[in-house]
Protein backbone atom coordinates (compact mmCIF):
# COMPACT_ATOMS: atom_id res chain seq x y z
CA UNK A 1 0.00 0.00 0.00
CA UNK A 2 2.17 2.58 -1.49
CA UNK A 3 -0.36 5.76 -0.43
CA UNK A 4 -0.27 4.45 3.36
CA UNK A 5 3.22 4.18 3.60
CA UNK A 6 3.15 7.79 2.32
CA UNK A 7 0.85 8.95 5.02
CA UNK A 8 2.54 7.31 7.77
CA UNK A 9 6.11 9.56 7.02
CA UNK A 10 3.98 12.39 5.47
CA UNK A 11 4.06 13.86 9.49
CA UNK A 12 7.86 13.11 9.66
CA UNK A 13 8.69 15.16 6.38
CA UNK A 14 8.84 18.37 8.36
CA UNK A 15 10.89 17.61 11.16
CA UNK A 16 13.51 15.36 8.90
CA UNK A 17 13.80 18.09 6.81
CA UNK A 18 14.41 20.90 9.53
CA UNK A 19 17.13 18.40 10.48
CA UNK A 20 18.82 18.28 7.53
CA UNK A 21 19.18 22.00 6.73
CA UNK A 22 20.28 22.61 10.50
CA UNK A 23 22.97 19.58 10.01
CA UNK A 24 24.05 21.49 6.64
CA UNK A 25 23.98 24.79 7.84
CA UNK A 26 26.79 23.71 10.63
CA UNK A 27 28.37 21.79 8.78
CA UNK A 28 29.20 24.13 6.05
CA UNK A 29 29.92 26.84 9.33
CA UNK A 30 27.73 29.07 8.60
CA UNK A 31 26.45 28.26 12.28
CA UNK A 32 29.11 28.59 14.85
CA UNK A 33 28.83 25.38 17.57
CA UNK A 34 29.11 27.21 20.02
CA UNK A 35 25.40 29.01 19.17
CA UNK A 36 23.85 25.96 18.00
CA UNK A 37 25.65 22.53 17.97
CA UNK A 38 24.78 20.51 14.62
CA UNK A 39 22.19 17.12 15.51
CA UNK A 40 24.94 14.97 15.21
CA UNK A 41 27.02 16.84 17.99
CA UNK A 42 23.25 16.48 20.27
CA UNK A 43 22.89 12.87 19.75
CA UNK A 44 26.58 12.09 20.67
CA UNK A 45 25.63 14.07 23.79
CA UNK A 46 22.60 12.24 24.31
CA UNK A 47 24.73 9.21 23.52
CA UNK A 48 27.59 10.17 25.87
CA UNK A 49 25.41 10.86 29.03
CA UNK A 50 23.47 7.69 28.26
CA UNK A 51 26.81 5.86 28.64
CA UNK A 52 27.40 7.89 31.52
CA UNK A 53 23.86 6.81 33.25
CA UNK A 54 22.92 10.49 34.01
CA UNK A 55 20.64 10.93 30.97
CA UNK A 56 18.52 7.29 32.10
CA UNK A 57 18.42 8.46 35.60
CA UNK A 58 17.10 12.37 34.84
CA UNK A 59 14.48 10.93 32.40
CA UNK A 60 12.79 8.17 35.01
CA UNK A 61 13.09 11.26 37.58
CA UNK A 62 11.33 13.51 35.09
CA UNK A 63 8.94 10.92 34.38
CA UNK A 64 8.05 9.50 37.35
CA UNK A 65 7.64 13.34 39.03
CA UNK A 66 5.14 14.41 35.52
CA UNK A 67 3.18 10.95 36.37
CA UNK A 68 2.76 11.28 39.92
CA UNK A 69 1.33 14.62 39.05
CA UNK A 70 -0.60 14.10 36.82
CA UNK A 71 -2.30 10.64 38.51
CA UNK A 72 -2.87 12.97 41.59
CA UNK A 73 -4.16 16.00 39.79
CA UNK A 74 -5.65 14.10 37.00
CA UNK A 75 -7.95 11.88 39.87
CA UNK A 76 -8.82 14.97 41.90
CA UNK A 77 -10.27 16.75 38.40
CA UNK A 78 -12.48 13.53 37.75
CA UNK A 79 -13.70 13.08 41.05
CA UNK A 80 -14.77 16.72 41.76
CA UNK A 81 -15.99 16.81 37.84
CA UNK A 82 -18.17 14.00 38.53
CA UNK A 83 -19.08 14.81 41.11
CA UNK A 84 -20.15 18.79 40.12
CA UNK A 85 -21.64 17.37 36.62
CA UNK A 86 -23.72 14.85 38.78
CA UNK A 87 -24.94 16.65 41.58
CA UNK A 88 -27.05 20.47 40.69
CA UNK A 89 -25.92 20.74 44.43
CA UNK A 90 -22.67 20.11 44.68
CA UNK A 91 -21.63 22.41 41.03
CA UNK A 92 -23.45 25.42 42.99
CA UNK A 93 -20.75 24.75 46.12
CA UNK A 94 -17.92 24.35 44.27
CA UNK A 95 -18.07 25.03 40.78
CA UNK A 96 -17.28 29.07 41.54
CA UNK A 97 -14.68 28.65 43.39
CA UNK A 98 -12.87 26.06 41.14
CA UNK A 99 -13.68 28.72 38.58
CA UNK A 100 -12.28 31.49 40.58
CA UNK A 101 -8.60 29.41 41.50
CA UNK A 102 -8.73 28.32 38.01
CA UNK A 103 -7.55 32.01 36.47
CA UNK A 104 -4.72 32.12 38.36
CA UNK A 105 -2.19 30.99 36.14
CA UNK A 106 -0.48 28.18 38.61
CA UNK A 107 2.93 29.06 37.78
CA UNK A 108 2.16 32.34 39.49
CA UNK A 109 1.83 30.23 42.57
CA UNK A 110 5.33 29.32 42.73
CA UNK A 111 7.13 32.05 45.44
CA UNK A 112 4.09 30.98 47.53
CA UNK A 113 4.85 27.21 46.75
CA UNK A 114 8.42 27.68 47.99
CA UNK A 115 7.18 29.29 50.99
CA UNK A 116 5.09 26.93 52.20
CA UNK A 117 6.98 23.89 51.00
CA UNK A 118 10.22 24.68 50.26
CA UNK A 119 12.08 23.54 47.57
CA UNK A 120 11.80 20.39 47.70
CA UNK A 121 9.61 17.56 45.47
CA UNK A 122 6.51 18.45 47.54
CA UNK A 123 6.45 21.29 45.63
CA UNK A 124 6.85 20.30 42.36
CA UNK A 125 4.10 17.42 42.69
CA UNK A 126 1.49 19.95 43.97
CA UNK A 127 2.44 22.82 40.65
CA UNK A 128 2.09 19.95 38.45
CA UNK A 129 -1.18 18.43 39.95
CA UNK A 130 -2.74 22.30 40.53
CA UNK A 131 -1.73 22.29 36.39
CA UNK A 132 -3.24 19.46 34.84
CA UNK A 133 -6.66 19.21 37.50
CA UNK A 134 -8.57 21.94 35.81
CA UNK A 135 -8.47 21.07 32.14
CA UNK A 136 -9.52 17.37 33.08
CA UNK A 137 -12.72 18.70 35.60
CA UNK A 138 -13.75 21.33 33.10
CA UNK A 139 -13.55 18.51 30.41
CA UNK A 140 -15.79 16.25 33.07
CA UNK A 141 -18.27 18.64 33.86
CA UNK A 142 -18.80 19.45 30.09
CA UNK A 143 -18.61 16.14 28.75
CA UNK A 144 -21.27 14.96 31.50
CA UNK A 145 -23.47 17.90 30.56
CA UNK A 146 -23.54 17.19 27.30
CA UNK A 147 -25.13 13.72 26.70
CA UNK A 148 -27.56 13.19 24.66
CA UNK A 149 -30.62 13.42 27.30
CA UNK A 150 -33.01 11.00 25.80
CA UNK A 151 -29.69 8.45 26.52
CA UNK A 152 -30.24 9.46 30.63
CA UNK A 153 -34.21 8.91 29.45
CA UNK A 154 -33.66 5.55 27.82
CA UNK A 155 -31.72 4.41 31.29
CA UNK A 156 -34.28 5.73 33.40
CA UNK A 157 -37.23 4.10 31.52
CA UNK A 158 -35.62 0.94 31.36
CA UNK A 159 -35.08 0.96 35.00
CA UNK A 160 -31.52 1.50 35.35
CA UNK A 161 -30.34 1.61 39.05
CA UNK A 162 -27.99 5.33 39.91
CA UNK A 163 -24.96 2.92 39.28
CA UNK A 164 -26.02 1.53 36.27
CA UNK A 165 -26.83 4.37 34.75
CA UNK A 166 -23.50 6.10 35.49
CA UNK A 167 -21.75 2.97 34.32
CA UNK A 168 -23.25 2.21 31.18
CA UNK A 169 -24.92 5.62 30.17
CA UNK A 170 -23.12 8.68 31.37
CA UNK A 171 -19.29 7.67 31.98
CA UNK A 172 -19.02 6.34 28.52
CA UNK A 173 -21.18 9.41 27.39
CA UNK A 174 -18.69 11.94 29.24
CA UNK A 175 -15.19 9.59 27.83
CA UNK A 176 -14.78 11.55 24.53
CA UNK A 177 -15.06 15.26 26.48
CA UNK A 178 -12.87 13.81 29.07
CA UNK A 179 -10.23 12.45 27.35
CA UNK A 180 -9.86 15.84 25.53
CA UNK A 181 -8.80 17.20 28.71
CA UNK A 182 -6.23 14.86 29.21
CA UNK A 183 -4.47 15.79 25.96
CA UNK A 184 -4.67 19.45 27.29
CA UNK A 185 -3.47 18.32 30.65
CA UNK A 186 -0.29 16.57 29.25
CA UNK A 187 0.75 19.22 27.73
CA UNK A 188 0.16 21.73 31.28
CA UNK A 189 1.62 18.76 32.65
CA UNK A 190 5.24 19.15 30.69
CA UNK A 191 5.36 22.68 30.79
CA UNK A 192 5.03 22.66 34.40
CA UNK A 193 7.59 20.01 34.82
CA UNK A 194 10.13 22.30 32.61
CA UNK A 195 9.40 25.17 35.03
CA UNK A 196 9.70 23.26 38.06
CA UNK A 197 12.64 21.60 37.34
CA UNK A 198 14.36 24.54 36.58
CA UNK A 199 13.71 26.46 40.23
CA UNK A 200 15.82 24.08 42.59
CA UNK A 201 16.26 19.97 41.77
CA UNK A 202 18.86 18.14 41.37
CA UNK A 203 18.04 15.23 38.73
CA UNK A 204 15.30 15.37 36.08
CA UNK A 205 15.91 16.93 32.60
CA UNK A 206 15.02 20.59 33.36
CA UNK A 207 17.98 20.12 35.99
CA UNK A 208 20.47 18.98 33.32
CA UNK A 209 19.42 21.70 30.83
CA UNK A 210 20.05 24.08 33.41
CA UNK A 211 22.88 22.54 35.00
CA UNK A 212 24.37 22.27 30.90
CA UNK A 213 24.00 26.05 30.35
CA UNK A 214 26.12 27.20 34.08
CA UNK A 215 28.67 24.66 31.81
CA UNK A 216 28.20 26.11 28.34
CA UNK A 217 27.10 22.78 27.08
CA UNK A 218 25.07 24.11 24.40
CA UNK A 219 24.38 20.41 22.97
CA UNK A 220 23.20 19.27 26.43
CA UNK A 221 20.80 21.97 26.60
CA UNK A 222 19.42 21.16 22.98
CA UNK A 223 19.77 17.52 24.20
CA UNK A 224 16.81 18.57 26.94
CA UNK A 225 14.60 20.84 24.54
CA UNK A 226 14.54 18.02 21.76
CA UNK A 227 14.22 15.57 24.79
CA UNK A 228 11.00 17.56 25.71
CA UNK A 229 9.67 17.63 22.27
CA UNK A 230 9.47 14.07 22.29
CA UNK A 231 8.20 12.70 25.27
CA UNK A 232 5.14 15.47 24.79
CA UNK A 233 4.85 13.79 21.48
CA UNK A 234 5.34 10.24 22.73
CA UNK A 235 2.54 11.33 25.82
CA UNK A 236 0.13 12.28 22.45
CA UNK A 237 0.30 9.38 20.80
CA UNK A 238 -0.17 7.18 23.93
CA UNK A 239 -3.22 9.41 24.44
CA UNK A 240 -4.54 9.53 20.84
CA UNK A 241 -4.19 5.25 20.87
CA UNK A 242 -6.24 5.19 23.93
CA UNK A 243 -8.91 7.25 22.56
CA UNK A 244 -9.33 4.94 19.35
CA UNK A 245 -9.47 1.72 21.83
CA UNK A 246 -11.98 3.48 24.11
CA UNK A 247 -13.84 5.18 21.88
CA UNK A 248 -13.64 2.58 19.29
CA UNK A 249 -17.26 2.75 18.80
CA UNK A 250 -17.55 6.31 17.24
CA UNK A 251 -17.00 6.31 13.64
CA UNK A 252 -14.50 9.16 13.94
CA UNK A 253 -11.91 6.86 15.71
CA UNK A 254 -13.10 4.35 13.78
CA UNK A 255 -10.55 4.94 10.11
CA UNK B 1 -73.57 -11.99 13.16
CA UNK B 2 -74.41 -13.47 16.75
CA UNK B 3 -71.51 -15.19 16.15
CA UNK B 4 -68.95 -12.41 16.08
CA UNK B 5 -71.20 -10.75 19.11
CA UNK B 6 -70.47 -13.62 21.48
CA UNK B 7 -66.64 -13.71 20.58
CA UNK B 8 -66.56 -10.02 21.47
CA UNK B 9 -68.32 -10.90 24.20
CA UNK B 10 -65.65 -13.33 25.19
CA UNK B 11 -62.76 -11.20 24.62
CA UNK B 12 -63.66 -8.36 26.62
CA UNK B 13 -64.68 -10.34 29.28
CA UNK B 14 -61.16 -12.00 29.27
CA UNK B 15 -59.08 -8.63 28.74
CA UNK B 16 -58.64 -7.10 32.35
CA UNK B 17 -57.38 -3.68 32.02
CA UNK B 18 -53.90 -3.36 32.26
CA UNK B 19 -53.66 0.29 32.55
CA UNK B 20 -56.49 2.68 33.94
CA UNK B 21 -55.96 6.50 32.83
CA UNK B 22 -58.50 8.51 35.09
CA UNK B 23 -59.30 12.01 34.31
CA UNK B 24 -56.06 12.94 33.49
CA UNK B 25 -55.22 16.26 32.92
CA UNK B 26 -51.47 17.68 31.99
CA UNK B 27 -50.27 21.30 32.34
CA UNK B 28 -46.83 22.83 31.29
CA UNK B 29 -47.06 26.19 32.60
CA UNK B 30 -50.53 28.00 31.31
CA UNK B 31 -50.17 25.42 28.69
CA UNK B 32 -53.14 23.02 29.31
CA UNK B 33 -51.71 19.81 26.87
CA UNK B 34 -54.21 16.65 27.93
CA UNK B 35 -57.69 17.44 29.30
CA UNK B 36 -59.33 15.26 31.51
CA UNK B 37 -58.89 12.16 29.92
CA UNK B 38 -60.21 8.66 30.57
CA UNK B 39 -58.94 5.70 28.98
CA UNK B 40 -58.29 2.23 29.25
CA UNK B 41 -55.78 -0.41 27.97
CA UNK B 42 -56.24 -4.06 28.14
CA UNK B 43 -54.30 -7.02 28.40
CA UNK B 44 -52.70 -7.78 24.49
CA UNK B 45 -54.51 -5.08 23.40
CA UNK B 46 -52.88 -2.83 20.18
CA UNK B 47 -54.24 0.69 20.58
CA UNK B 48 -53.19 3.69 18.40
CA UNK B 49 -53.83 6.78 18.80
CA UNK B 50 -53.58 9.11 16.25
CA UNK B 51 -53.52 12.46 15.67
CA UNK B 52 -52.30 15.58 14.43
CA UNK B 53 -48.31 16.79 15.73
CA UNK B 54 -48.68 18.87 19.46
CA UNK B 55 -52.65 16.89 19.93
CA UNK B 56 -50.73 15.70 23.38
CA UNK B 57 -50.60 12.05 22.29
CA UNK B 58 -47.02 12.11 22.87
CA UNK B 59 -47.04 13.46 26.49
CA UNK B 60 -49.98 11.37 26.95
CA UNK B 61 -47.49 8.02 26.44
CA UNK B 62 -44.96 9.57 28.59
CA UNK B 63 -47.59 10.03 31.35
CA UNK B 64 -48.45 6.26 30.81
CA UNK B 65 -44.27 5.80 30.96
CA UNK B 66 -44.23 7.60 34.06
CA UNK B 67 -41.47 10.24 32.36
CA UNK B 68 -43.90 12.79 33.75
CA UNK B 69 -46.82 13.15 36.24
CA UNK B 70 -49.98 13.89 35.86
CA UNK B 71 -51.32 17.76 37.08
CA UNK B 72 -54.64 16.26 37.79
CA UNK B 73 -56.16 12.63 37.77
CA UNK B 74 -54.61 9.34 37.88
CA UNK B 75 -53.43 6.67 36.41
CA UNK B 76 -53.30 2.84 37.30
CA UNK B 77 -51.14 0.22 36.58
CA UNK B 78 -52.50 -3.33 37.64
CA UNK B 79 -54.64 -1.66 39.66
CA UNK B 80 -51.91 0.17 41.55
CA UNK B 81 -51.90 4.22 41.29
CA UNK B 82 -48.70 4.66 39.04
CA UNK B 83 -45.56 6.51 40.88
CA UNK B 84 -42.46 7.50 39.14
CA UNK B 85 -40.93 5.41 35.93
CA UNK B 86 -43.37 2.63 35.24
CA UNK B 87 -41.99 -0.61 35.56
CA UNK B 88 -44.06 -2.69 33.10
CA UNK B 89 -43.93 -0.18 30.48
CA UNK B 90 -41.23 0.19 27.55
CA UNK B 91 -40.96 3.41 25.42
CA UNK B 92 -39.49 3.43 22.04
CA UNK B 93 -39.15 7.18 20.54
CA UNK B 94 -38.77 8.15 16.95
CA UNK B 95 -35.05 8.05 17.70
CA UNK B 96 -33.55 4.50 18.47
CA UNK B 97 -31.82 5.98 21.40
CA UNK B 98 -29.27 2.93 21.27
CA UNK B 99 -25.83 3.59 23.46
CA UNK B 100 -23.73 4.48 20.81
CA UNK B 101 -20.57 2.47 22.89
CA UNK B 102 -22.06 -0.44 23.30
CA UNK B 103 -22.63 -3.37 20.29
CA UNK B 104 -26.29 -4.25 19.54
CA UNK B 105 -26.21 -7.25 21.82
CA UNK B 106 -24.83 -4.92 24.68
CA UNK B 107 -27.37 -2.54 24.05
CA UNK B 108 -30.30 -5.20 23.99
CA UNK B 109 -28.67 -6.97 27.19
CA UNK B 110 -28.64 -3.89 29.01
CA UNK B 111 -32.38 -3.98 28.97
CA UNK B 112 -33.18 -8.17 29.96
CA UNK B 113 -33.60 -9.19 33.33
CA UNK B 114 -30.31 -8.99 35.38
CA UNK B 115 -30.08 -12.74 35.89
CA UNK B 116 -27.94 -15.10 33.88
CA UNK B 117 -29.52 -15.72 31.13
CA UNK B 118 -29.65 -12.12 30.01
CA UNK B 119 -27.52 -12.66 26.75
CA UNK B 120 -29.72 -15.88 25.44
CA UNK B 121 -32.68 -13.37 26.04
CA UNK B 122 -31.10 -10.44 24.18
CA UNK B 123 -29.68 -12.98 21.87
CA UNK B 124 -33.63 -14.26 21.16
CA UNK B 125 -35.18 -11.01 20.97
CA UNK B 126 -32.59 -9.87 18.53
CA UNK B 127 -33.08 -13.19 16.38
CA UNK B 128 -37.10 -12.52 16.48
CA UNK B 129 -35.95 -8.86 14.84
CA UNK B 130 -34.39 -10.34 11.87
CA UNK B 131 -30.87 -9.12 13.41
CA UNK B 132 -28.97 -12.20 14.84
CA UNK B 133 -25.89 -11.82 12.99
CA UNK B 134 -25.43 -8.37 13.57
CA UNK B 135 -24.71 -8.57 17.48
CA UNK B 136 -21.37 -7.59 17.54
CA UNK B 137 -21.50 -4.33 15.68
CA UNK B 138 -22.06 -1.13 16.94
CA UNK B 139 -25.05 0.91 16.07
CA UNK B 140 -23.54 3.81 14.50
CA UNK B 141 -23.23 1.28 11.50
CA UNK B 142 -26.55 -0.08 11.19
CA UNK B 143 -29.37 1.72 8.87
CA UNK B 144 -32.44 3.80 10.54
CA UNK B 145 -34.75 0.87 10.01
CA UNK B 146 -31.99 -1.77 11.66
CA UNK B 147 -31.63 0.57 14.85
CA UNK B 148 -35.13 0.59 15.20
CA UNK B 149 -35.21 -2.74 15.29
CA UNK B 150 -32.71 -2.80 17.55
CA UNK B 151 -34.63 -0.86 19.38
CA UNK B 152 -37.20 -3.18 18.80
CA UNK B 153 -35.29 -5.85 20.46
CA UNK B 154 -34.10 -4.06 23.45
CA UNK B 155 -38.17 -3.30 24.50
CA UNK B 156 -38.72 -7.45 24.04
CA UNK B 157 -35.91 -8.65 26.18
CA UNK B 158 -36.86 -6.24 29.07
CA UNK B 159 -40.21 -8.21 28.58
CA UNK B 160 -42.07 -5.47 29.47
CA UNK B 161 -46.10 -5.76 29.76
CA UNK B 162 -46.79 -2.57 27.93
CA UNK B 163 -44.86 -1.41 24.68
CA UNK B 164 -45.38 2.47 24.48
CA UNK B 165 -44.68 3.24 20.68
CA UNK B 166 -43.93 7.46 19.97
CA UNK B 167 -44.03 7.31 16.34
CA UNK B 168 -40.81 4.81 16.30
CA UNK B 169 -41.52 4.42 12.77
CA UNK B 170 -42.11 8.15 11.79
CA UNK B 171 -38.03 8.64 10.45
CA UNK B 172 -37.88 5.60 8.45
CA UNK B 173 -38.23 5.47 5.02
CA UNK B 174 -41.95 4.02 2.95
CA UNK B 175 -40.73 0.29 2.36
CA UNK B 176 -39.00 0.16 5.64
CA UNK B 177 -41.62 1.38 7.38
CA UNK B 178 -44.28 -1.44 5.95
CA UNK B 179 -41.86 -3.97 7.11
CA UNK B 180 -41.89 -2.61 10.93
CA UNK B 181 -45.15 -2.43 10.58
CA UNK B 182 -45.48 -5.99 9.81
CA UNK B 183 -42.60 -7.31 12.02
CA UNK B 184 -44.31 -5.38 15.24
CA UNK B 185 -47.81 -7.05 13.92
CA UNK B 186 -45.90 -10.51 14.10
CA UNK B 187 -43.96 -10.51 17.40
CA UNK B 188 -47.42 -8.89 19.58
CA UNK B 189 -49.25 -11.36 17.88
CA UNK B 190 -46.72 -14.35 19.45
CA UNK B 191 -46.11 -12.14 22.56
CA UNK B 192 -48.70 -11.10 24.78
CA UNK B 193 -47.76 -7.88 25.74
CA UNK B 194 -49.90 -4.77 25.20
CA UNK B 195 -49.21 -1.67 22.95
CA UNK B 196 -49.99 1.92 23.12
CA UNK B 197 -48.51 3.35 19.62
CA UNK B 198 -48.61 6.78 18.86
CA UNK B 199 -48.81 7.96 15.25
CA UNK B 200 -49.94 10.71 12.44
CA UNK B 201 -50.26 7.49 9.67
CA UNK B 202 -54.04 6.44 9.71
CA UNK B 203 -52.94 3.70 7.47
CA UNK B 204 -50.90 2.43 9.84
CA UNK B 205 -53.45 2.76 12.38
CA UNK B 206 -55.78 0.70 10.55
CA UNK B 207 -53.45 -1.76 10.05
CA UNK B 208 -52.32 -2.19 13.85
CA UNK B 209 -54.91 -1.61 15.38
CA UNK B 210 -57.27 -3.24 17.21
CA UNK B 211 -59.13 -0.25 18.49
CA UNK B 212 -58.31 3.50 17.14
CA UNK B 213 -58.74 6.45 19.47
CA UNK B 214 -58.21 9.95 17.39
CA UNK B 215 -56.65 12.72 19.46
CA UNK B 216 -57.16 16.43 19.36
CA UNK B 217 -56.06 19.41 21.48
CA UNK B 218 -55.99 17.29 24.34
CA UNK B 219 -59.35 15.17 24.37
CA UNK B 220 -60.20 11.60 22.55
CA UNK B 221 -63.08 12.78 20.26
CA UNK B 222 -63.53 9.27 18.16
CA UNK B 223 -63.20 6.36 18.75
CA UNK B 224 -62.99 3.01 16.41
CA UNK B 225 -62.88 -0.93 17.11
CA UNK B 226 -61.31 -2.19 14.10
CA UNK B 227 -62.23 -6.06 13.66
CA UNK B 228 -60.94 -7.08 10.32
CA UNK B 229 -58.89 -10.12 10.24
CA UNK B 230 -54.85 -9.75 10.20
CA UNK B 231 -52.91 -9.19 8.53
CA UNK B 232 -54.68 -7.14 6.86
CA UNK B 233 -54.93 -6.15 3.30
CA UNK B 234 -54.88 -2.44 2.80
CA UNK B 235 -57.05 -2.26 -0.18
CA UNK B 236 -60.15 -3.67 0.98
CA UNK B 237 -63.18 -2.24 0.97
CA UNK B 238 -63.62 -1.96 4.53
CA UNK B 239 -59.92 -0.87 5.14
CA UNK B 240 -60.14 1.89 3.16
CA UNK B 241 -63.82 2.83 4.59
CA UNK B 242 -62.58 3.00 8.10
CA UNK B 243 -59.20 4.79 7.01
CA UNK B 244 -61.20 7.44 5.47
CA UNK B 245 -63.57 7.73 8.42
CA UNK B 246 -60.85 8.36 10.65
CA UNK B 247 -58.93 10.50 8.34
CA UNK B 248 -62.01 12.26 8.33
CA UNK B 249 -62.24 12.66 12.09
CA UNK B 250 -58.41 13.56 12.21
CA UNK B 251 -58.86 16.36 9.64
CA UNK B 252 -62.39 17.87 10.11
CA UNK B 253 -62.40 21.08 12.15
Amino acid sequence: MKSAAFNHILPWLLPLGLLVIWQSLTSAGILAGRILPSPVAVLLAGIRLTETGELPLHLFESFRRASTGLLIGGSLGLFLGLLNGLSRLADRLFDSSVQMVRNIPHLAMIPLVILWFGIGEEAKLFLITIGVFFPIYINTVHGIRSIDFRLIEMGQSYGLGRFRLFWNVVLPGALPSILVGLRYALGIMWLTLIVAETIACDNGIGYMTMNARDFLQTDVVLLGICLYALLGKAADMVTRLLERWLLRWNPVYNT
Amino acid sequence: MPQVIIHQAIQETLRSPLVQVSRVSKQFGSKRVLREIDFEVAEHELVVVVGRSGCGKSTLLRLLAGLESASEGQIFVDGRALKGPNAVARLMFQSSALLPWKTVLGNVALAAPRTREAPAIAMEALRQVGLADRTKDWPSILSGGQQQRVALARALASQAALLLLDEPLGALDALTRLEMQALVEKIWAKRRFSVVLVTHDVEEAVTLADRVLVMKQGEFVYEQQILLARPRARTSGEFVQLKEEILLRVMGS
